[in-house]
């Protein structure tokens, strides 16, 4: 009644084919993106950016990275945490290196770096897939992070093999370093992760996305009606990677401002945004937000319910947290393999026929 | 509609997350209960946690005032250590402890712009000692270099004054903390003219074959750990394996607790570590725990962990920070402290042997006087060994200064270095 395409009429291609053709999308798109923009910053305090907002922004462009590589092009990758470290690194190394350089730029240019480095490590996609491509990958992330943790060059020779980003700051306002202010932070990433994303949606939309879905999809009637697996291939690490790199970089200089390349990028970072992936949705822009969300959100969340709500231990309620959220993913799983986004689908579906579903 | 999700989660945790203070004082303590760090996570929080309901106990609190105390669970985890920082800090906390070198460097730029000091007891980033350049972090008593240079004099000692020509390990947790006693050593190795072969563990420590596999093969004459967690337990079992001499294998002062020993057994014996305060649970203060705190059923975690070497060190973290609150009003005049009060508590704290006393803590720990160039302390160490049988430490040697000549000279190159990269003008010290 309320949602549907009925009486929306399209009267050109160019409508007919735009990202949200149903009106209510539009709104409900436009309407977030206005609330993200302009009534979030002037809400959001110390905690809310650390805890919550950052992470959930970089977490899910890394999501968006993972899944134009697993879920629209079928390759099964392991090395998350290796290419975020190659961003971060990159960043690290453009930021003292070159004190002058726009953080914007830096930034970008650390996910043309990591794309390079996703690239090389893409090569045995060609000859192997499925899991043996995925421990082709797991390969990548333990050498990166090693070659980060032994070669004293990455680190700039410091004592202790940490990294720390310097300020930087955009039209005056500080991005990076600890005088940076929460709505600095949020807006940086959040214009990155908007932009960004809406050139993955329409990348996967158009003649890239179709050949990656069509290699995905069998790659050797893909290779016959003329998709070049090789370009394919290396073409979605390359824009995989370029993602990770970016989510890196900000995980690295916005959100933490200090790493160390054993903890902030080990494969438990590779396994967490595969799970966000999965949870999400894979091949699905939205599962990618819904992934980010529910890994990062719900441990914060339980945590915040039985250590602030309820007053229980904090050993306990990280105890029951472990379990929960485990049995959580399980479920959804169970209940839906598809993962969250085809929760949203079935939820419009039934909005569309409401009130007389059939 | 992909922030729908996002936003209906930021409403439940809006409300649910806002907890008044219910007391004056607010000390939280980044714990960590779970994980591979938690054996030695554990008694920590404890000793911590039991002082405080000491205080509040015995004597209402510091000055009168009640100390809360807030824990959050950190796993060892810089992410949750940083998470539990921001969730705690609104609460008007006075001081952070996080027990987490990797946690420590992440939080220092963080709190000094908030202006919150920071205790790294012992752990951390050595050349916060230098109190012109990080006006906000302590690290007293002892620092991980001047923990490094006390292990190298006892080795002298023990090899009749010289350690010329001999090698020696140094097993290390691949991260920020293990690696912060590698500049000292090097330094060390030139001037007394020892070799020094470095044999990195990855988190969380527990595959360590190859690591010793390499120390049978090379004999060194010393092997320093810089472990923690399960990887104290796991080396030196691995040790006691390849038949190690265990008097010739000495630990940092976060390696050596009955928790890393005891999973070993009797091959423990003769283990030893430097230490910076008394152990075992023969001083006055315990008879007011018991009476205060265990038979009241108000002891935390299990109770299980009195007078162990970790329980025995959250207690002197606590101590110390109820001292330095105590100096705060004193400097201030006012009882409702603030961060920056507590600040100027720590800097001002003096910690003496009658204090001690008072405290009930004769001779449980150094003498600390903390100026506004020195946040290290003094930077002395006594060296413990495990005795398996007796199921307990003992002190093999008095307090040993450490080579304060290469020592400071590191710091003020470290720190000066520090104050470049981040735009810092030291401040002046009268």
């Amino acid at each position: 009644m309320l949602y549907r395409e009925t009486g929306d009429f399209k009267v050109s291609y160019r409508d007919d084919q735009q990202t949200f053709p149903i009106i209510q999308d539009r709104w409900l798109f436009w309407g977030m993106l206005a609330v993200a923009f302009l009534v979030i910053p002037f809400i959001i305090d110390d905690y809310w950016e650390k805890s919550i907002v950052l992470p959930f922004l970089v977490f899910s462009l890394a999501a968006i990275g993972l899944n134009i590589l697993t879920g629209y092009c079928g390759l099964l990758s392991l090395g998350t945490g290796g290419f975020m470290a190659v961003g971060a690194y990159a960043s690290y190394k453009l930021m003292t290196a070159f004190p002058e350089l726009n953080i914007v730029i830096v930034i970008l240019l650390s996910g043309g770096v990591t794309a390079a480095v996703g690239m090389f490590f893409g090569l045995p996609s060609l000859r192997i897939k499925g899991f043996y491509l995925a421990v082709a990958t797991l390969a990548a992330q333990f050498f990166l992070v090693w070659l980060f943790n032994k070669v004293p060059w990455f680190y700039n020779y410091s004592a202790t093999g940490q990294i720390t980003a310097p300020e930087r700051s955009i039209f005056g306002f500080a991005v990076t370093g600890p005088e940076a202010t929460p709505a600095a932070t949020y807006l940086f990433c959040l214009a990155f992760v908007t932009v960004l994303a809406l050139v993955a949606k329409n990348l996967i939309r158009g003649r890239i996305g179709r050949s990656w879905m069509s290699i995905r999809d069998m790659d050797i009637a893909a290779e016959i009606i003329g998709v070049p697996p090789m370009r394919t291939k290396l073409s979605a690490f390359a824009v995989s990677s370029f993602y990770i790199g970016i989510a890196g970089a900000l995980y690295f200089t916005v959100w933490f401002g200090a790493a160390e390349p054993t903890e902030a990028f080990g494969i438990n970072q590779s396994f967490l945004v595969l799970f966000m992936v999965i949870i999400g949705g894979l091949g699905s822009m939205l599962g990618s937000f819904l992934g980010a969300a529910f890994m990062v959100l719900l441990p914060i969340v339980l945590k915040n319910i039985m250590v602030g709500g309820f007053d229980v231990l904090p050993v306990l309620a990280k105890h029951v947290e472990i379990t929960l959220v485990g049995s959580l993913i399980i479920f959804f799983l169970i209940v839906e393999p598809h993962g969250l986004a085809r929760l949203w689908s079935i939820a419009k579906e039934k909005m569309r026929l409401w009130p007389f579903p059939h | 509609m992909k922030m729908k999700v996002f936003v209906a989660a930021l409403a439940a945790t809006v409300a649910l997350g806002a907890v008044p203070a219910l007391a004056d004082l607010t000390m939280p303590s980044l714990s960590y209960r779970t994980g591979p760090y938690a054996p030695n996570g554990i008694p920590f929080a404890d000793g911590y946690a039991d002082y405080w309901t000491l205080l509040n106990e015995r004597d209402g609190g510091i000055e009168g005032v009640k100390v809360k105390n807030i824990e959050c669970e950190t796993a060892y985890n810089t992410q949750q250590g940083v998470e539990c920082y921001e969730s705690t800090k609104g609460e008007g906390s006075l001081a952070y402890q996080p027990l987490s070198t990797g946690i420590t460097y992440q939080l220092i730029p963080k709190a000094t712009a908030d202006g919150i000091p920071i205790h790294s007891m012992g752990y951390g980033r050595t050349s916060a000692a230098n109190g012109t350049v990080f006006p906000n972090v302590f690290n007293f008593p002892g620092t991980y270099w001047d923990a490094a240079s006390i292990i190298i004099k006892y080795a002298m000692e023990q090899e009749g004054g010289s350690l010329k020509g001999k090698k020696v390990a140094l097993v290390y947790h691949n991260s920020a903390y293990g690696k912060e006693p590698i500049r000292t050593l090097e330094k060390l190795a030139e001037k007394h003219g020892y070799s020094l072969m470095l044999l990195p563990v990855d988190h969380p420590g527990q595959e360590q074959k190859a690591t010793w596999l390499q120390v049978r093969r090379e004999k060194p004459d010393y092997v320093i750990m810089w472990g923690w967690g399960v990887m104290n337990q796991v080396a030196i079992k691995e040790a006691a394996s390849i038949r190690y001499p265990m008097d010739h294998f000495i630990g940092g002062w976060w390696s050596g607790a009955e928790t890393d020993v005891l999973p070993a057994g009797d091959v423990a014996d003769g283990y030893k570590s430097i230490n910076f305060h008394s152990v075992g649970n023969d001083f006055p203060i315990y008879s007011d725990l018991q009476k205060y705190v265990y038979d009241a059923g108000k002891a935390a975690g299990d109770g299980s962990n009195a007078g162990t070497v970790l329980y025995n060190r959250g207690m002197a973290a606590a101590m110390w920070a109820a001292e330095a609150a105590r100096t705060a009003m004193k400097i201030h005049g006012t009882k409702d402290l603030t961060p920056p009060m507590m600040r100027d508590g720590y800097e001002a704290l003096n910690v003496d042997e009658a204090r001690l006393n008072e405290l009930g803590l004769p001779g449980f720990t150094v003498p600390v006087k903390v100026t506004c160039a020195n946040h290290g302390g003094p930077g002395l160490g006594l060296i413990q060994q495990w005795d398996a049988k007796a199921k307990s430490w003992k002190i093999v040697s008095d307090f040993i200064g450490a080579d304060r000549e290469v020592v400071d000279e590191l710091i003020v190159e470290d720190s000066m270095a520090y104050a470049k990269e981040n735009n810092i003008t030291p401040r002046e010290c009268k």
